[in-house]
Order: C-alpha cells, then sequence, then structure tokens
C-alpha cells in the first residue's frame, strides 16, 4: 500500500492510503473521542464527536469516514472543537434519561466515561425529561430506550456481523427509537438470534443481559475482532 | 414519431389555435381550483354545448398562471389582440364574456386586470413560459409550443460532449438551493465510469410557503421529461426517476400521464424520436420527509431505504443509485433545459447578474398584495418583488423582513431590499436563494417568533441520524420558545448564539447545518427585538405572550410574597 504523509497537530505523520483520519490518528497515540464508531462495523458518522479540522474546509469533517490524504493538514483538538465535543455530549445527556446512580453499566459507560473525560460537571441545556418504555420482553435481555443514544451499532451489528437484521429505526428526529422486527415487542421477535451482540457493543446499559444489578455489567466486545477475523482469513482460503 | 413529424404537429396545432377566433384559458392550479376555477370550466363547457361546440371557439384548461391570490384567473387570447385576463371570475362573468363575444359586444371589465399590469410586466417566463397556456395532459399543446424540439435538436445535431458544454456556457446552476454549476455536475457524471447511469429529479419540494416545484408538475409535466431526457442523453443514462413529494397527488398523476404519452408518441421508451438513444423515467412518490429532499437520502428513499443522507463523499456523481454515477438535479433545473436549447445557451447567459444567470421562479407569499407563483430575471432587486410585482404589502403595511430558501434561509431586513436577488448577494446576507419560496413579513411579524416556526419545523423534520441536529434542534427550539414566552435571560441568548453556531458547524447534511440559519439572521438583523424580549420582557410586535417569569424574578416574587405574608402577621 502506498504511504502517504500529512500534519496532524503540527507533526508530520506518515499513513497508509485508505486509512481513515481516526485510524491513523489512533495509531500514533492522539486520542479523539467517538461513540458510534467502533472497529469493526461500518462508518456511520452520527456522534460528531470525531470531527476534526482539516485545513481548506469550511466546516469540521467526521475523522471516521475521512480518508486521509497526501498533504492534510489535520486538527485533532482545538479550543472550538474540544466546545464543540463538550456540547455534542451534554445534548446527548440532556436527550434522555441517563442516570447513572441506578445504571447496570455504572462505571463502565462510554457516555460516561466521555462526559468525564471532557470534563462535564454540569448541562447547560434543558433536560428533556422524556419517560420512555422499557422493553424487557426477551428472556435473557432487555432494552432500556431512556439510556439510549441511538449509536446505531446494534443495527449495523445485527445486520452486517450477525446477518438477521432484527433492530432497525422508527421515527425520526427525536423521536427516533430502536425497534425490533418492524415494531414488535423484542421478546415476540422471530429474527432474534438471541446471540447478544448488539448488547455486547452497546456504549451505554441500553441494552443489558438481565440480572445484571445497578454497576455489576461488564461488556465483552473482543467477539467481534474474532469473529471478523476468521470471516477475513476464511475469505483467504485459510482454516478458520 | 420522429423530427419531421414532430414539426409538421407542431405546425398543424399552431395553425388550429390561431384559426380560433377566441380561446380561452381557465386556470385549473391548485390554488385557482380551491378558488372555484372548476365551476367556471363547467359553466362555460355547458354554454358551448349549447352552441354545439363551434370550431373557433376553444376552451382550455391550463396550469397556474402566475397571480393565485386572484383565482380563478380566465385569459382570454384573441387573433391580432392584446391578451386579457380576468380576476376572480365567476361562472356568470366567464358566460357574459363568451356572450359579448358572439354578439360582438364590447367584453365586461368588472374585475379585468390592466393591460400592463406590473405583476405579469416585471416577469421574464422562461422556466413558466408555457404554464398557464397549455393543458398540462395535453402533449400537443405542448409539442405546438415547441416542445420536444429541443430533444430533437440535441439527438440529431449534437454529441453529448456538445450539451453538457452547452449547459455549461449556459451558466445555469441548481435550482433547488445548492447553486452547483448544473453544467458542470453534468460533465461529471459524464466522465464517472459506471455499468449503468441514472438521472434523478428532486420533486421532493418541502419548505413552508413553497410550491414552485408542484406548479411546474402540475402545468408543464413535459418540459420536466424533455430535461432528463436531454440530461440522459448527455450523461449515457437510460433510466430516469422522478422523486414527487407523497403531498403532490396531482404532480404525480400529471407526470404519469405525460410519461404514457410521451411513450405512445415515441418521445421517451425505447429509439427516441428514431434515434439510437432510450430513456424510461418512472416516478416514485415520497412518504412525506423533508429529509428526503437531501440528495443522497433521496436517493435512499428511491432505493426503498430509510430516507436518511450519508456522508458525502462519495458524492452521487460517483456512486448513487445502486453505487451507480447518478445526476439528480431539481426538477426546475430539468425545466430550465429545454428553454436553454430553444433560445440558445448565450441568450439564456444573458440574463441574470453576476455568477448567476437565467431566470428563477419564487412563490411570493405573505403579506403581500399579490400572491403568486413569478418568474424574474437573476439579480433583479428584491424591493422590485415586493414592490412591483407583489404589489406592496396588504393593508398599508409597512415592510419587515423578507424571508427567503424556507427553514434552511433567513430573513432580509428592510434595508437591504435593494439587494439584487442571486446566490452570491443573498448569502451574504445570511440567507440563502433555496428553491424559492419568499414570504414577505410586516410590522406585524414578531421575527423572534419567526424564526421558532422555522425551527419546529426543523425539529420536527430531522432525521435523527446526527446528534447535534436531532437534539441541537430541540434545544434550540426550547430556548427560543423561553425568550418568547418570557423566561429567558441573557444566558440564554448566549446559550442560543453557541448552539446555533455548533449545529451549523456539525450537522451531518444540510438540513441541519442550515437549521440555524433562520435563528442567526434574525439575530443578525434584529437583534434589537431579542434583547426587547429578554430584558424587557415585552415582545414589539405584539405577538408573543410573556406569560411566564424567569427564574431570578420567580425567586423575587416568591421572597416578595412572603414578606407580604409576614407584614400581614399571617403564614408561617
Amino acid at each position: 500500500m502506498p504511504a502517504i504523509t500529512l500534519t496532524i497537530n503540527n507533526d508530520l505523520i506518515s499513513a497508509r492510503q485508505g486509512q481513515t483520519l481516526l485510524e491513523v490518528a489512533r495509531e500514533h497515540g492522539i486520542e479523539i473521542p467517538t461513540l458510534c464508531h467502533l472497529d469493526g462495523l461500518e462508518a456511520m458518522g452520527g456522534c460528531r464527536l470525531c470531527l476534526v479540522e482539516l485545513q481548506g474546509s469550511s466546516r469540521p469533517v467526521p475523522s471516521c469516514v475521512t480518508r486521509a490524504a497526501e498533504g492534510m493538514v489535520v486538527t485533532t483538538h482545538s479550543d472550538k472543537l474540544v466546545e464543540y465535543r463538550k456540547m455534542l455530549v451534554e445534548l446527548l445527556l440532556a436527550e434522555r434519561t441517563h442516570t447513572c446512580s441506578i445504571c447496570v453499566q455504572n462505571n463502565n459507560c462510554e457516555l460516561q466515561t466521555l462526559a468525564a473525560k471532557l470534563g462535564i460537571d454540569h448541562v447547560r441545556f434543558d433536560y428533556l425529561n422524556q419517560q420512555l418504555p422499557m422493553d424487557a420482553s426477551r428472556e435473557r435481555f432487555a432494552l432500556d430506550h431512556n439510556r439510549c443514544v441511538l449509536c446505531l451499532r446494534c443495527v449495523r451489528v445485527c445486520d452486517a456481523v450477525e446477518g438477521a437484521h432484527t433492530w432497525d429505526v422508527r421515527g425520526r428526529g427525536s423521536t427516533s427509537r430502536i425497534v425490533a422486527d418492524l415494531d414488535r415487542p423484542w421478546g415476540t421477535s422471530t429474527s432474534c438470534t438471541d446471540c447478544g451482540k448488539c448488547v455486547q457493543l452497546c456504549p451505554t446499559g441500553a441494552l443489558f443481559k438481565k440480572g445484571a444489578t445497578v454497576g455489576e455489567m461488564r461488556k465483552e466486545r473482543s467477539f467481534l475482532n474474532r469473529i471478523l477475523e476468521r470471516r477475513r482469513l476464511a475469505a483467504q482460503g485459510g482454516t478458520p | 414519431m420522429n423530427r419531421v413529424e414532430l414539426a409538421e404537429l407542431a405546425e398543424a396545432v399552431t395553425a388550429q389555435q390561431q384559426s380560433c377566433r377566441m380561446r380561452l384559458l381557465v386556470c385549473c392550479g391548485t390554488p385557482c381550483v380551491a378558488a372555484g376555477s372548476q365551476a367556471v370550466v363547467a359553466a362555460l363547457r355547458e354554454r358551448l354545448a349549447a352552441l354545439g361546440h363551434p370550431a373557433d371557439l376553444e376552451l382550455v384548461g391550463t396550469g397556474c398562471q402566475g397571480p393565485c391570490s386572484r383565482g380563478p384567473l380566465l385569459t382570454v387570447l384573441r387573433p391580432g389582440q392584446p391578451e386579457q385576463v380576468w380576476q376572480k371570475c365567476t361562472p356568470e362573468l366567464a358566460v357574459s364574456i363568451l356572450e359579448a363575444e358572439l354578439q360582438q359586444s364590447a367584453f365586461p371589465d368588472t374585475n379585468l386586470l390592466p393591460a400592463d399590469w406590473p405583476f405579469f410586466r416585471c416577469q421574464t417566463r422562461l422556466v413558466l413560459a408555457n404554464s398557464g397556456r397549455i393543458d398540462p395532459e395535453n402533449l400537443e399543446q405542448y409539442i405546438a409550443r415547441g416542445g420536444y424540439d429541443g430533444l430533437a435538436q440535441v439527438l440529431h445535431e449534437m454529441i453529448p460532449d456538445q450539451v453538457c458544454d452547452s449547459v455549461v456556457q449556459s451558466g445555469l446552476r441548481g435550482r433547488g438551493g445548492g447553486g452547483y454549476p448544473t453544467g458542470l455536475k453534468w460533465q461529471l457524471v459524464r466522465k464517472s465510469s459506471g455499468s449503468r447511469k441514472f438521472i434523478v429529479a428532486n420533486g421532493d419540494e418541502g419548505d413552508p410557503g413553497a410550491y414552485m416545484d408542484r406548479s411546474l408538475m402540475e402545468s408543464d409535466p413535459h418540459r420536466i421529461l424533455e430535461g432528463m431526457a436531454i440530461a440522459g442523453y448527455a450523461i449515457g443514462a437510460e433510466q430516469g426517476y422522478i422523486y414527487v413529494r407523497g403531498e403532490y397527488p396531482v404532480a404525480a398523476q400529471r407526470l404519469r400521464k405525460a410519461i404514457r404519452d410521451a411513450e405512445r408518441a415515441g418521445l421517451l421508451g425505447s429509439r427516441v424520436l428514431d434515434s439510437s438513444f432510450s430513456f424510461r423515467i418512472d416516478i416514485r412518490i415520497g412518504a412525506g420527509a423533508f429529509v428526503c429532499g437531501e440528495e443522497t437520502a433521496l436517493l435512499a428513499s428511491i432505493m426503498g431505504r430509510r430516507g436518511q443522507p450519508r456522508i458525502r463523499p462519495p458524492y452521487p456523481a460517483e456512486a448513487g443509485l445502486w453505487g451507480c454515477p447518478t445526476l439528480i438535479n431539481n426538477v426546475e433545473t430539468f425545466g430550465n433545459i429545454p428553454a436553454i436549447f430553444s433560445i440558445g445557451p448565450q441568450a439564456f447567459n444573458a440574463i441574470g447578474n453576476g455568477k448567476s444567470r437565467g431566470t428563477k421562479v419564487f412563490a411570493l407569499c405573505g403579506e403581500v398584495v399579490n400572491n403568486g407563483l413569478i418568474e424574474v430575471p437573476m439579480g433583479i432587486p428584491l424591493r422590485e418583488i415586493v414592490f412591483e410585482i407583489g404589489g406592496g404589502l396588504a393593508n398599508g403595511a409597512a415592510f419587515k423582513a423578507a424571508q427567503t430558501g424556507g427553514p434552511s434561509g433567513g430573513c432580509i431586513p428592510a434595508e437591504k431590499l435593494d439587494t439584487p436577488v442571486d446566490y452570491e448577494n443573498l448569502q451574504a446576507l445570511g440567507s440563502i436563494m433555496g428553491s424559492g419560496g419568499l414570504i414577505v413579513m410586516g410590522e406585524q411579524s414578531c421575527m423572534v417568533d419567526v424564526a421558532r416556526f422555522f425551527m419546529e419545523f426543523c425539529l420536527d423534520e430531522s432525521c435523527g441520524k446526527c446528534v447535534p441536529c436531532r437534539t441541537g434542534t430541540v434545544e434550540i427550539y426550547r430556548l427560543l420558545s423561553r425568550i418568547c414566552n418570557g423566561s429567558a435571560s441573557q444566558r440564554d441568548l448566549q446559550t442560543l448564539e453557541q448552539l446555533c453556531q455548533m449545529v451549523k458547524d456539525t450537522s451531518l447534511c444540510g438540513l441541519g447545518a442550515a437549521a440555524p440559519n433562520p435563528v442567526l439572521s434574525t439575530l443578525r438583523w434584529f437583534r434589537a427585538e431579542y434583547e426587547t424580549h429578554v430584558n424587557e420582557r415585552r415582545c414589539p410586535a405584539g405577538v408573543c405572550s410573556m406569560d411566564e417569569l424567569p427564574l431570578h424574578l420567580l425567586g423575587e416574587q416568591l421572597l416578595q410574597r412572603i414578606a407580604a405574608l409576614r407584614c400581614d402577621g399571617e403564614g408561617y
């Protein structure tokens, strides 16, 4: 693969053709916060936390989908970007009811970690205080809409990795909701294979294993790399 | 049909029309139908039937004639005579006009519009040349006005590269609002490699107060088909789609009929006009989402997926429908194409101002005397549109602002009335040309309330994919509501500005990125009004209710009440 050189935060950095800015930055130890992005899933560019400034572009660009190119000049952390990221996380916290103290994911939550890393100690926006339902109709797992950040990792992993496409989105704007099988209770879903991939990838406590009490839920994500690695090997003709 | 037959048909229909001693054109555009034009048509038809359908009297139900607030409209054409237009035409009035012609007496002048009425005089009609002149469901009448001649010319005299070059020369830019040079886009798609290519016409018009695309599709559907076929030849596509908003059933039905008629006549389908070029067009109906006007969301919707935008690049010119290079233009852009080939690219380029060439159709509405559909040359001063064509404000109110570009645009204040209306000048004022909605507002409008109205629209229409648009618009709306009900503080105003800037900079697609524009532009030109709301808890226009107290005043009020209770010796 041809190598290219670009500038990130005033440092000259070399990258391989086809890599995204996020991959290049992470390879060089530059931490760019993300929420909807997960290695192995198709990038969506929805959370906007990975926005970086690109010289010559009037607006910030999402690093998770922008391919590195020769001579790019990128800034990953400016006052404006940091402020925008804070506002975005604050918007997420205000949108649904994220009460950490009663959440299974407390202390292991990506949203909580992000907020802490960005130094968010209060939310400047109105809490929307939506009273959303919970779907506990599935035997092993449950879905709490109040904790969902609509990152759509569950939708993407169910479609692309498990191949079931149980999850999809209903409604639009702030009334968007994750739904199983054309909006029926998850427990009555006929396509769901109970594989639990969506639960493991969920960044917050929206999808969780039943029986976990507050603070107990640990998520195991390495399965995704294992599956994809095996697929890659199989595709190359090696033994999986 | 081949080119010779096309010319012969045009000649025959024109000759027949010129042999009529009188042609009665009744506007059957949606606003005129709502005002009762069907009754006018029925009365005239009945009278003509009683006369035994004389061949020299012709009744035509046309598409939109323009001044919609004055409907039903009746235009009378007589050979060698200036045309006459009656407004608010009743069935009795229409019949009396017909009788007057039969008896060779003078026409009644009730409701007759003056011959040099500025509404018509100040317009340049290229795209709307046939609107209100032909029966939209009649292919022959379109052909009589030079229809499909451009397509014949292109197919028989030009190679595809020349077609693209002609469009480049014309200086036409996208009429959907973006303003991207149309010729360049055509060349890009032409150069993209792909096994198949597609043409898509965007008819998913959704801005509040805008109905240019609907009128064009309803009044002159063949013009759009011809424009698309020319584009298909230019870029090498054999399939086109028209994406029509679900709320426009009449437009969809007329387009369907137009496609069928054109296919039967050999003007679409396989071997168009006996050439080796084949082109089919299908209709796709939207399901009521504003965001599907965004090109990537529209393409997703055509493919049967959830109508959500995706990140560009790749642009549709490289990877659009099913990954194939796709040319997507607004229906009005396609409507300009036949005009370019009928008057020539140079003549088209001669109209306009700066980098904006040609004409633009606007839906003029709001507190203006003459509401309606107008087509003006680019660069016309806004003042001329509002005060000449529009006839000034209703009830003699003072002009306050003009809103252009719908929820993605902004408000233009009175002191900028002399600005030439074109892409660059409107952008410099913090507004946009947009698809052509133009809402005129008088003193009775509160600009904070206007901004809130558009924000409510945006929060409802956000698709929910990206965070700033999904939640940011809700929070902006809440802040504006607080300003409108009197409970906002200076701090809220600051937060509002920060949030608007953030949503503008970080949203995924054009909808979110443009959503704060109405707020930012009213803040820019009418900041004093916001300040009055916040500092004095007063709405200068008298629109906002101001029925809630800000937090710090709530506290004070509570303290006063407690103090009062103590003095009275009550309480505790």
